[in-house]
Parts: C-alpha cells; structure tokens; sequence
C-alpha cells in the first residue's frame, strides 16, 4: 500500500480464507457472459456456438434476403459443477448481405452502445441497485472472417476498426478446413498485418500474471484462430467425437493438429473469460462512460458540486431529449391530423357534389312525374267528359224514344226533308 | 511426546477451526440448454480467485469504546500483529483530548499469498468527557466523510481502475463488563451509527465476569437492543437466504454481543505456549473458548464474514448515503474532504 508499513504476523489469523469468501458469494449471486459473432451469413455462427457450449441452442439458419443489418440475441442458462451461467449469445443477421454496405457496422456499434448506455443509466440512478444488474454489456467480439484464403475484406477492416475501441475483438477464420495448411499459414500472417497497418486493436491474452503469461503469450501469436464447428459425432477409433466426414477424410474438431478450435476454448473460457470481463467494465465501459459525459459537457473541474451536478444535469438532458422526441411526436401527430382534415375535406366536397347531383336527378324524376301526372289528368278530364256526353247523349236519345216514337219519327222524317 | 499431542487435540476440540461456509451446490434451475459434455465455465472461479489476489483485499475497522477497555489490545489479537497503538504507549506529555479524535492508521499484512492493507481507526477521547453529549457526531462526521470521498472519485469522469475505500467496513463498539446494562451513551451511540455503518458490538473485558453473569449479562444486553430498535450487524435483513437467515439467527440470538478478551503475551499452558492473561488465580486462555468468546469474535469477523462486512457496507450503507446526497440535492452541508495530513483534528 502507499506508504503503509507492513508488519508481521505472529500467527494464524484466518484471512487467507478470504479470496474464498468472495468467490463463493460470486457463486451464490451466479455469473453472467455476453458473447457477440460478427460475421457474414453462412459462416457457421451458430454451429460454432453449439460446439463451444456442447449444446443445441435454439434458431433458424438465416436466408441471405435481410434487408439491413439486424442483432439477434438470446440469453441461456448454464450451469457447470455449481457454478451458474447467464449466457447471452448475439448474433448479427444479414451481415454482409447487402450491396451498398456502408452502413453495415452501424447497427452492431448501436447495440454494444445500447448495453452501455443501459448501465450507465443504471450506475446513474439514484436509487440503483447495481449488484443485482443483469449485466448485458458485450464482453467477447468473435470476428468470422470468411476463409478465402487471400485477405481481409474491407467490409471486415472498417468493422473491426469500428468495434475495437468498444469491445474485445477476437478474430476467426471460419470454416477453416476450407483452406490447406501453407495457405492457412499465408492467410495468418496477411491478417495479421493488415490488422496492424490498419491500427486496428484486437484482443490481446493478458501476460501479465506469471500462471498465465506463457500460454497466453503464445496463444497471442495464434490469432486469429481457424476453427472448425460441428455438433455431429463420429466414431475415430474407439471414441465418439466431433468431426466433419468428407470423402477424402474426417475432419477432428478437437484435434489440434486440424484446426484451433481448442485453443479458442481455452482462451475465451477457460483461462480469460475473467479478463474479459473485467477489460469490458474497467476499459471499454469506462471509455464509453467518459466520451458520453463529455459530450454531455461535464467536466472534471468542478469538484465540489459534482455529485449532484452530474445526476442533475445528466437527468435534464435525458429530459431535453425525451422532450425533443415529444416536440418530434407532436409534429407528426399534427402533420398527421392536418393530412387527416384535408383528406377529409376532399371526401366531403365529394360527398356533397354526389349530393346534390342526387337532388338534380330527383328533381328531374319528380318533375317528370307530374308531367306525366298532369298529362294523365287531363286525359282523365277528357275521358270523363266524353263519358258524360255519352251519358247525356244516351239518355236524350232513350227520352225522345219514350216521349214519342213519332217525335222521334217526325223528328227523323223532318230530319230526312 | 504423546502428552503433547493429547493436549494438542484438546486444544483444537476447544478452538475448533472455522468451517469456511462450503461453495453450495445451486438450486436446479431451468434448463433450456442441455450440456452435452465439458465446457470449462466452473473455471471462472479458479480465475476470479487468481485476480482477487493479485488486487489484494482492503479492510477498515474502527474501534470505540471509552478509554481502557482493551480495545488497542483486542485489535491487535485479532490481528496477531501491532497494528493499533496502545494509549498508555502515549507521550506522558499529551493530554486527554477534550474531543473525540479519529486516528487512522494502515498497516500492510500478508497470509497465505493474500495481502491486506488493514487500517484502524482509533477513536480516543469517546465517552472520556464528563459531559459527553454528541460525542457520536465526529465519528458520524468521519463514516460520512469517506462515504463522500468515494463517491465523489466514483462521479469522475476520468476515474481511477481501482477506487482507494477508506469506508469503515465494522465498528467494533465496546461495552463495559458492568453486568448490569447497557449505558445511556452506549443506546445512544450505536442509535445514531447501526444506520450509516455495520456495528459490532463486544464486551470487553470479560474476565471480570463469571459465566453466568456472562450469560445474563448478554441477554439483557441483546434485549435492550431489540427495545431499543438498534440492529446491529448481521442486520436481519440483509440476510440473503435461508442458509444465511439460520446461521445468522443463531448469532444474532446466542452469540453476540461477544464477551472477549485480548492480549498479546503469551503464556506456557500444557505445554504449549497460548495467548493470555496472567492473574493471580489462573491464567486466562484468549483462544479458549471456555474462557471467553474471542475466537468466536475472530473467525466471525475475519473468517467467515469479512467479504460480507464489506459487501453490506458497499451496497447498503453506501448506496443510502449516496441516494440521500443525490436526493437531498445538497440538503446535508457541502463537506470539505479532509486529507491524509489533517486526519487527526487540532486540539
């Protein structure tokens, strides 16, 4: 310690017991691993995550039709002797799929951002409770390069340079048994350099404690690893293992001798996963935290109103913004309802000229009508009065008849002079 | 020789030594993966164990307690090493303070490859005075200042890997053997502190009581703690589980308060050279747990417990304070961090 003297004990005092009592509370609490493949459809993601964890996770191959980069996640839980595993696995969707990819690493920086954000937003809350955060920051960034044999795409360099300030980068070459073993070692070595000239920071296997130095150090030289996944079991020998059956030969996953899949074991869970925790929350997590309040405009020179000047104004600017997005929302919503008056108005003139041409109808039918109606009465009118003529002349006629014949006679005799 | 390993066995029947809680096997969960073969994640511990000790553990204890009580002596056996200084190592010179003084000081030991700066803090003058109205407050002050010390390098932008915790993870706050009860000052004290820090309280000196006195005494002790609403630690309920519930009831309600006794000489017992205190009619076996409770006291402080005592004070005690500060919005006074040089306040 700084400046602290120190003394010596003059017996057993007991607190040697006490990198056990913090692991057993870390076991009882359980633990929590995020794990991000990056990589283009079809390069055995998911197969490769099924042979790490001795598992079947749950999905659907993706199709290579996805219109923009998209994040899959989903979280599992493991648990090994009495140790309990929250296993997050990401992975992207249609990477590499599209023809204009400029925008493809975008999504990825969004999500590992996002999970920052979220315990950011957590660690500044008044009342928090961080020890019993879910913990969804990425801590493992698996790059599938595709295994051609040449070099790195570009897609694959502005990726990487985009994420390695962000999170911990460990390149693969995927489906590796696709290459020999001089090309392999060509494909290496091309990657590795162009990784460097590019500035491009990967993950690097601490060398810093002495029981680990040497195989992290030469694991170090490795990278990237070419591994090969497979859940399908064959017998080689007189054992069940994990292999690829082609007609030339089977390919061991577990054979170090045909690809690096148990070096990539053993570095990202066995001996570092740790580390690589801890590299996300002490170093990339920090990193975030610091641009965002920077950004935000706080500064480490006001010591004494610190505290609650950060709450205060990291609070009003989280309301300014969701006060801008409210601003926003209303806008559309009047942009909205005004387009809904005018489409209204539209139908209503419409609606009215429907109207009235309805009314011109009518009243050409009712004017009809009763052009019809008058023409019928005055036929009637006629009808009737020749009925009464008729009547009238019928009923002279039968009078002179009766009155006298002759009348009548004379009448018709005078008539016929 | 024979008798020497008899006895040897005897000892350790009366010491035995403290179970470490085993690492539990977990309830079953859910699985919706199902393992197929070795993966390696029970690894993790085997890692987490390799960094912790590299960091190294801090820990702060304070201890309070009028003048006289043992409380340099009991420190310094818990510890097997000279970590606190005694007052009547004190310059003749000096006077009594006429206030409570916080002295801090860090040691740095080393066990089993685990290293551990240790810091105590003495708080001379407590309950000295004739008139000791609010002689809590500049211990309060003090708990309160390192709260605002790390908050304040937590609220950094740029800020440090590893944040310096001076918080006071235990107060181990002494009470007279009287054999009667609990003191005004005593209620008083452990009222205010039990919310803002994790007090464990002890009767010291405890050769001045018999056992059923020892018996008695405690109980009432516990009794009026209870009426008088003060929770010391293991607070009830901080308990995580079951497990942790039964054990801790059973300290809780028998235990504690710890009636200790301290000393740093060693004496030839059976043969074997024990901790303890000479007397005219016998000598007092520090380690025996038919004597007194220290052993009791160490493996629950320092064996079983110390993480937690940790823990609670980070994730309580702590986040209240904090909450309250950022809540309160400067409602408490804006207090001036003291530094390292003017820990130790003028008289």
């Amino acid at each position: 310690g700084e400046g602290c003297r120190t003394v010596p004990l003059s017996g057993h005092v007991g607190f040697d017991s006490l990198p056990d009592q913090l692991v057993n509370k870390s076991v009882n609490h359980g633990f929590c691993f995020n794990i991000l493949c990056v990589g283009e459809t079809g390069l055995g993601k998911s197969t490769l995550m099924d042979t790490l964890f001795n598992t079947k996770f749950e999905g659907d191959p993706a199709s290579h039709s996805q219109p923009g980069v998209q994040l899959k996640s989903n979280t599992y839980d493991l648990q090994e002797s009495n140790v309990n595993l929250k296993l997050t696995i990401v992975s992207t969707v249609g990477f590499g799929d599209q023809i204009n990819k400029e925008d493809s690493y975008k999504p990825i920086v969004e999500f590992i951002d996002a999970q920052f954000e979220a315990y950011l937003q957590e660690e500044l809350k008044i009342k928090r409770v961080l020890h019993n955060y879910h913990d969804t920051r990425i801590h493992a960034c698996l790059y599938f390069i595709a295994p051609t044999g040449h070099s790195l795409k570009s897609l694959d360099l502005v990726t990487m340079k985009k994420l390695d300030s962000k999170v911990n980068i460990i390149p693969i070459i995927a489906k590796s048994d696709a290459i020999s073993k001089s090309e392999l070692t060509k494909f290496k070595i091309k990657i590795t350099s162009e990784l460097v000239s590019n500035g491009v920071q990967i993950y690097q296997f601490p060398t810093d404690d002495e029981s680990v130095a040497e195989i992290n150090g030469t694991m170090n030289a490795h990278l990237p690893f070419a591994v090969i996944g497979s859940t399908e079991e064959l017998k080689i020998g007189n054992k069940m293992m994990k292999a690829r059956q082609y007609p030339w030969g089977t390919v061991q996953v577990e054979n170090e001798a045909h690809c690096d899949f148990v070096k990539l074991r053993e570095m990202l869970i066995r001996v570092n996963m740790e580390d690589l925790r801890e590299q996300t929350h002490t170093r990339h997590y920090e990193l975030y935290r610091r641009c965002k309040l920077e950004e935000m405009g706080f500064k480490d020179t006001d010591p004494d109103s610190k505290p609650f000047s950060l709450q205060e104004t990291y609070e009003a600017k989280r309301n300014e913004f969701l006060g801008e997005l409210q601003k926003k929302e209303e806008a559309m919503r009047q942009m909205f309802v005004q387009r809904v008056k005018e489409k209204e108005a539209e139908l209503k003139e419409a609606e009215k000229e429907l109207h009235e041409k309805f009314d011109r109808l009518k009243k050409l039918h009712q004017d009809e009508k009763k052009k019809l109606e008058d023409k019928k009465k005055s036929l009637d009118d006629e009808v009737n009065a020749f009925k009464q003529r008729k009547t009238a002349a019928e009923l002279l006629q039968s009078q002179a008849q009766q009155a006298g014949g002759s009348q009548t006679l004379k009448r018709d005799k005078e008539r016929k002079k | 020789g024979p008798v020497e390993s008899k006895t040897e066995a005897a000892m350790s029947e009366l010491v035995p030594e403290s179970r470490q809680k085993p690492v539990v096997p977990m309830k079953p969960l859910g699985m919706n993966a199902n393992l197929l073969g070795y993966i390696g994640i029970d690894t993790i511990i085997e890692q987490m164990r390799k960094k912790t000790m590299k960091t190294g553990f801090d820990f702060n204890i304070m201890v309070v307690g009028q003048s006289g009580l043992g409380k340099s002596t009991l420190v310094n056996t818990l510890f097997k090493s000279q970590v606190s200084r005694k007052s009547s190592g004190w310059n003749r010179e000096e006077k009594i303070p006429k206030t409570v003084e916080i002295k801090a000081i860090g040691h740095v030991i080393e066990e089993g490859g685990v290293k551990m700066k240790l810091t105590v803090i003495d708080t001379p003058g407590f309950g000295d005075q004739i008139n000791n109205e609010n002689c809590w407050e500049p211990i309060e002050k003090y708990i309160n200042e390192q709260y605002e010390k790390f908050l304040k390098e937590e609220v950094n932008i740029a800020r440090k890997k590893r944040i310096p915790d001076t918080r006071v993870h235990c107060c181990l706050y002494f009470i007279s053997p009287t054999g009667h009860s609990l003191r005004p000052l005593d209620l008083e004290f452990m009222k205010h502190l039990s919310k803002v820090v994790n007090i464990i309280p002890v009767i010291a000196k405890a050769d001045t009581m018999t056992l059923e006195e020892k018996t008695e005494f405690k109980q009432r002790v516990r009794k009026e703690l209870e009426v008088n609403g003060i929770e010391f630690y293991p607070q009830k309920e901080f308990d995580e589980d079951l497990e942790d519930k039964t054990e801790n009831d059973k300290i809780r309600q028998e235990s504690m308060p710890f009636a200790v006794v301290g000393s740093d000489k060693e004496y030839q017992v059976n043969g074997k050279r024990v901790l303890g205190r000479k007397t005219p009619w016998g000598i007092i076996e520090v380690e025996n747990l038919t004597h007194c409770e220290f052993a009791l006291l160490r493996d629950f402080v320092i064996r079983t417990h110390l993480q937690d005592l940790k823990e609670v004070t980070h994730n309580i005690h702590y986040e209240t304070y904090r909450a309250k500060r950022l809540n309160d919005n400067g409602g408490l006074p804006p207090m001036t961090v003291e530094t390292e040089e003017n820990h130790e306040s003028n008289l």
